[in-house]
């Protein structure tokens, strides 16, 4: 391989602060809608007593999980010293740590008391999943952060492998922590399940992979940087392998739930007559975010461009959001079973008479919040490419071809 | 009113009382309502004692709404008011509400039961286990209640409770009474009319209410207390007993 070089984002001014002045009007959108909720209370969100948490979860969720995911390239890198992909890991760290910002933002602005956020780190319930969390995703930034100065500094250089074998191991924690925000909640049929840990783990390795390489095609591609295929494809291929495992873990999930008559109810519900939910877990989760990724990249011709590489990678992240949103809001649509055997024919709390689901249906604040968080990923990025050197002056094969290096 | 008129209020009333606990309205009319009850417990709540409860369903009626309104009166509830423009289908599953009616069917024989849910003031609470501020907590006299000075409205606590008993305040409330203040942003639930029992009575608002006799309240921890004796003569059950929670509230006859 030859040398690799670094140099900050070139793009030339009016189009970088215009890019850049896009999206701090899309953040300042989601803050004002931010702001709308948290003044009013959340009676102007969709969200009530029975749907707890909303659009502004699935949103916080998926770009949390995403960020974990979204250091796989570094990770195959340094901890598994595949040397196409080192000269990626700059970029990698940066996404991991931008999108966890991202994410921390939409999920604290949901919060009923936002301004109480100093309390939530000073008073801490050990045995709650969530106060660990709050240990997990700001000592994933520290640990990542220290990643990426050891990877940038000539003079820690020798000492990155350690450090990003331990945001490796880290990050892997991290994500099952946030499966097991569900995983723990015995109450409710739709979570209560082991498998939901390592589900968001390997639905991390998709969804942050997704985001690496639309972001890695957008600053090369504007840019004018090579981004040569051996790269790229390289990338892809994982893509489809890792949308192949989501769909793994989907199979297991649903098959072990339907073994069990317990759970006829709920699969029933998720699968075949619970409307908006069975749509998005069929079309959203399973066609769009599972098989057609696939199905682009493995493809013979349409694999092999780059647009049908960009359409798999979207692919991934639209359906990734519709499996969030199946497992967040549709987990709680899903009437809690508390009378086994019985049916409630009239409840003075909504709980689910005879049978039906809770209603939701997503405010236009909550997703402007959503979006918002995602334009601070891509702002806080554009910045930090602008002013380090993140991205490899080229990535064309004969810079990354890892045969040139052997020879 | 605001909690600090309130206090205001309530000082005035202390003021008041001493002077006299009557007033005389008109000749032989005499209103007996000025008393105040102003000095905070002393002593600590302990675990020598064991609120709980024993619903009878086969007592509990359809369409006798008492204890849901005794409930509202005695914890405020009936002061929260649908902010305006809110959509009332939306608003009727935003507002907050401790105590609910509630009837099954039984899906074999088609027996119908009615009965009431709240709060089940679990041993092994599951909304604490999952509270990160420890907001949500477990008195030594068992009732689990919320911090509203520490919880930040993360609502885990209501993802995680079987028995969909806490209710988040969706909107600003104008009017709290003292004894149960509430603001937007926070999580709440039936806490047995706590301020009642912190004041050394004994029964909740709901069982007062109850002209039925279906509520008994009580120590379950005294052998001689109505709650535990109605235990003892009759079979009982916890709801979702499968998550072994050793709930303070238990079912009759359902």
């Amino acid at each position: 391989m030859k040398k690799v070089h670094f140099s900050e984002w070139g793009l030339e001014s009016p189009r970088y602060w215009g890019l850049l002045a896009l999206m701090a009007v899309i953040v300042a959108i989601g803050g004002a809608a931010a702001w709308y909720m948290e003044h009013n209370g959340h009676w102007v969100t969709g969200m009530t007593n029975q749907i707890v948490w909303g659009t502004p979860h699935v949103f916080a969720i998926f770009l949390i999980v995403a960020a974990s995911g979204a250091l796989n390239t570094a990770s195959i890198g340094s901890v598994f010293e595949k040397k196409l992909y080192k000269p990626l890991a700059r970029l990698s760290g940066l996404l991991a740590i931008t999108l966890l910002m991202g994410g921390l933002a939409v999920l604290v602005l949901d919060l009923g008391k936002p301004d109480r956020l100093l309390v939530a780190m000073t008073h801490y319930n050990f045995k709650s999943i969530f106060a660990w969390n709050i240990f997990l995703y700001t000592g994933f930034m520290a640990v990542v952060a220290v990643y990426l100065w050891f990877m940038m500094d000539r003079r820690f250089n020798k000492h990155y492998r350690p450090v990003g074998i331990l945001a490796f191991v880290w990050r892997i924690i991290l994500t099952t922590g946030t499966g097991s925000i569900f995983g723990f909640i015995v109450a409710r049929q739709g979570y209560d399940a082991a498998i939901l840990a390592p589900m968001f783990v390997i639905m991390s390795f998709a969804y942050g992979l997704a985001i690496y390489i639309l972001v890695l095609m957008f600053t090369y591609k504007i840019d004018g940087r090579e981004l040569g295929d051996k790269v790229l494809f390289r990338l892809k291929n994982l893509l489809g392998v890792f949308a192949a495992a989501v769909f793994y873990f989907t199979l297991v999930y649903h098959i072990t739930n339907l073994y069990g008559t317990e759970n006829h109810e709920y699969e029933a519900f998720i699968l075949l007559n619970g409307g908006i939910y069975t749509f998005l877990f069929w079309v959203g989760w399973v066609f769009v975010g599972c098989l057609l990724p696939m199905a682009l990249v493995y493809h013979p011709t349409i694999g092999k461009t780059r647009g049908g590489i960009i359409a798999a990678a979207v692919s991934v992240i639209l359906g990734g959001l519709a499996t969030v949103y199946v497992i967040v809001i549709g987990g709680q649509a899903f009437p809690m079973a508390m009378f086994p055997g019985k049916t409630i024919v009239a409840s003075g709390f909504f709980d689910g008479v005879n049978g039906q689901p809770f209603l939701y249906s997503p405010s236009l604040p909550e997703v402007l919040l959503g979006i918002g968080g995602m334009a601070l990923v891509l702002l806080l990025t554009f910045v930090a490419i602008r002013v380090l050197q993140f991205l490899p002056v080229s990535l064309a094969d004969e810079v990354v071809d890892p045969h040139h290096a052997k020879s | 009113m605001s909690s600090t008129s309130d206090q205001g209020r309530r000082d005035f009333l202390k003021k008041a009382a001493a002077a006299t606990t009557t007033v005389t309205l008109a000749p032989g009319v005499v209103l007996h309502t000025l008393q105040a009850q102003a000095e905070p417990r002393t002593t600590p709540v302990t675990d020598k004692v064991r609120w709980g409860m024993l619903i009878d369903t086969s007592k509990c009626v359809e369409g006798c709404n008492d204890c849901v309104e005794a409930c509202d009166q005695e914890n405020g509830l009936d002061l929260v008011n649908k902010p305006e423009g809110a959509d009332d289908a939306l608003w009727e599953r935003q507002r907050p509400q401790w105590i609910r009616h509630v009837k099954l069917k039984d899906n074999m024989t088609g027996r119908i039961t009615n009965l009431v849910m709240m709060c089940q003031h679990c041993e092994f609470p599951p909304c604490v286990d999952v509270c990160p501020t420890g907001a949500s907590f477990k008195r030594a006299d068992g009732i689990v209640m919320v911090d509203r000075h520490i919880c930040i409205g993360c609502r885990y606590c209501m993802m995680a409770c079987p028995y969909k008993a806490r209710s988040f305040i969706h909107a600003d409330v104008a009017e709290k009474l003292t004894r149960a203040p509430r603001g937007k942003g926070c999580v709440e639930s039936c806490n047995f009319c706590v301020h009642r029992l912190d004041n050394g009575q004994t029964t909740t608002a709901c069982q007062d209410a109850c002209k039925h006799q279906a509520i008994v309240f009580g120590d379950l921890k005294d052998p001689d207390s109505p709650v535990s004796k109605a235990l003892k003569a009759y079979p009982s059950v916890q709801i979702r007993d499968d998550l072994k929670l050793n709930t303070g509230v238990r079912y009759t006859n359902i």
